[in-house]
């Protein structure tokens, strides 16, 4: 994990750097067990998959399967990779729901084409900007990396990957630079989302790419107050109602309370459910007199 | 490694391609795991799976079989292979299972980069 001081990826290659006592920081040091659930909460958050679904993700960089724990929790099965097996034999230890592979990704995602839903990445990126042997290419390494994560990832998924650019402070990053045209030459689309801009400590970045059409990249996390408004936006065409705006009545998905929108959500919702619910027709959610 | 896993593995070798799927499985070890059963999730699964040489067209409503799902559930998440090997069909090349992981780093020469 990089700090202020000297960069882990200078000091050789993960599978060094990752041995039981980095390891064991991971399954000890409840701040960095903080800090990982919370960047892969906002990671699948950014991953924008559909409600109450459950998916097949891929983890790389996966570790001790701290943000796998994640994952499960929010009712998803995963896969994870790592090119260290002392980070795997905690995460065997920790009992991750997951299923973990020895591997590095710099050599290719072992997948058949379309079998994710989406990616994760906490903190892993990063180290294959790094060259550990004389024949590592970083460029050719993420090249391969990023075409054969993009062929594993279903048409239209996501692939959301954190992680911690080498000169982020300074205005022109060539490291992330050298990580964006790699993706892109692989065929997706995207961005980078910056959490926290203004704070040294708390800044994020998030490399969010699409496998699929160009949509909107959502926007980065701020110390405003009202944290509403920094979170995912949804593009509506309508204006809604300054006063209904206010109250608090428009949800996430962009219907409001009571609306008829909402009214065919909730019943598509309990639709999955298996509960039982009437058809909708033209009548559904319709307006009523007032004494009805 | 569960089975669910097994059937998207593919081997990455260089110049194998799609030749490359599936993997050969020779489990020694295998373990059965209880997991949650998630109809929904099975139901989604199934029409990616590769099932070798089974009728193209799957049997119609088998989202509402529901043992049929709880099979599938069984053998696709509840079986996990502890030891064994898997091998790719094009290259011969041999990937270790320990411990219920298995090894898929590549030499330098097997790899594409």
């Amino acid at each position: 994990m990089a700090t202020g001081g000297r960069r882990p990826e200078h000091g050789g290659p993960p599978e060094l750097f990752y041995d039981k006592t980095e390891a064991r920081k991971y399954l000890r040091n409840s701040r960095m067990i903080d800090i990982q659930t919370k960047m892969a909460e906002r990671a699948l958050e950014l991953l924008c998959l559909p409600d109450d679904k459950p998916c097949y993700l891929l983890d790389i960089g996966c570790g001790t399967g701290l943000s796998g724990d994640y994952l499960t929790d929010e009712g998803h099965f995963w896969v994870g990779i790592d090119i260290s097996p002392a980070m795997l034999d905690a995460a065997l230890d920790r009992e991750a729901q997951g299923d973990l592979l020895l591997g590095d990704m710099g050599q290719g995602i072992p997948f058949k084409p379309g079998s994710f839903d989406g990616c994760i990445s906490i903190s892993a990126v990063q180290w294959l900007c790094n060259a550990n042997k004389k024949s590592d290419i970083p460029a050719k390494r993420l090249y391969c990396f990023f075409t054969s994560l993009y062929s594993v990832l279903v048409r239209g998924a996501r692939a959301v990957l954190q992680l911690y650019p080498e000169n982020s402070e300074q205005k022109f990053s060539p490291q992330l630079e050298l990580i964006t045209t790699q993706a892109i030459k692989a065929g997706f689309t995207g961005g980078v989302v910056v959490d926290y801009p203004n704070s040294a400590k708390a800044k994020k970045f998030y490399l969010c790419l699409f496998s699929g059409p160009s949509t909107f990249l959502p926007k980065g996390l701020n110390e405003v107050k009202d944290e509403e408004v920094a979170r995912q936006s949804t593009f509506m065409n309508k204006r809604v109602p300054y006063r209904t705006a206010r109250s608090g009545v428009v949800r996430n998905s962009g219907a409001m309370r009571k609306s008829r929108e909402w009214v065919l959500e909730k019943k598509e919702r309990r639709r999955r459910q298996g509960k039982e619910v009437r058809p909708d027709t033209q009548y559904t959610g319709r307006k009523r007199k007032p004494y009805f | 490694m569960k089975l669910l896993t097994h059937n998207f593995l593919s081997s990455h070798v260089k110049g194998v391609g799609p030749r490359g799927f599936p993997l050969r499985l020779q489990a020694s070890e295998v373990r059965i795991m209880p997991v949650e059963f998630n109809p929904d999730f099975v139901a989604r699964m199934i029409p990616k799976l590769s099932l070798g040489e089974v009728p193209t067209e799957p049997i119609q409503g088998y989202e509402q079989n529901e043992d049929f799902l709880r099979t599938m559930h069984h053998i696709l998440l509840e079986v996990e292979v502890m030891e064994g090997t898997l091998q790719c069909p094009e290259s011969g090349r041999v990937f270790p299972i320990t411990r219920g992981i298995p090894n898929m780093l590549l030499s330098d020469e097997q790899t594409e980069a």
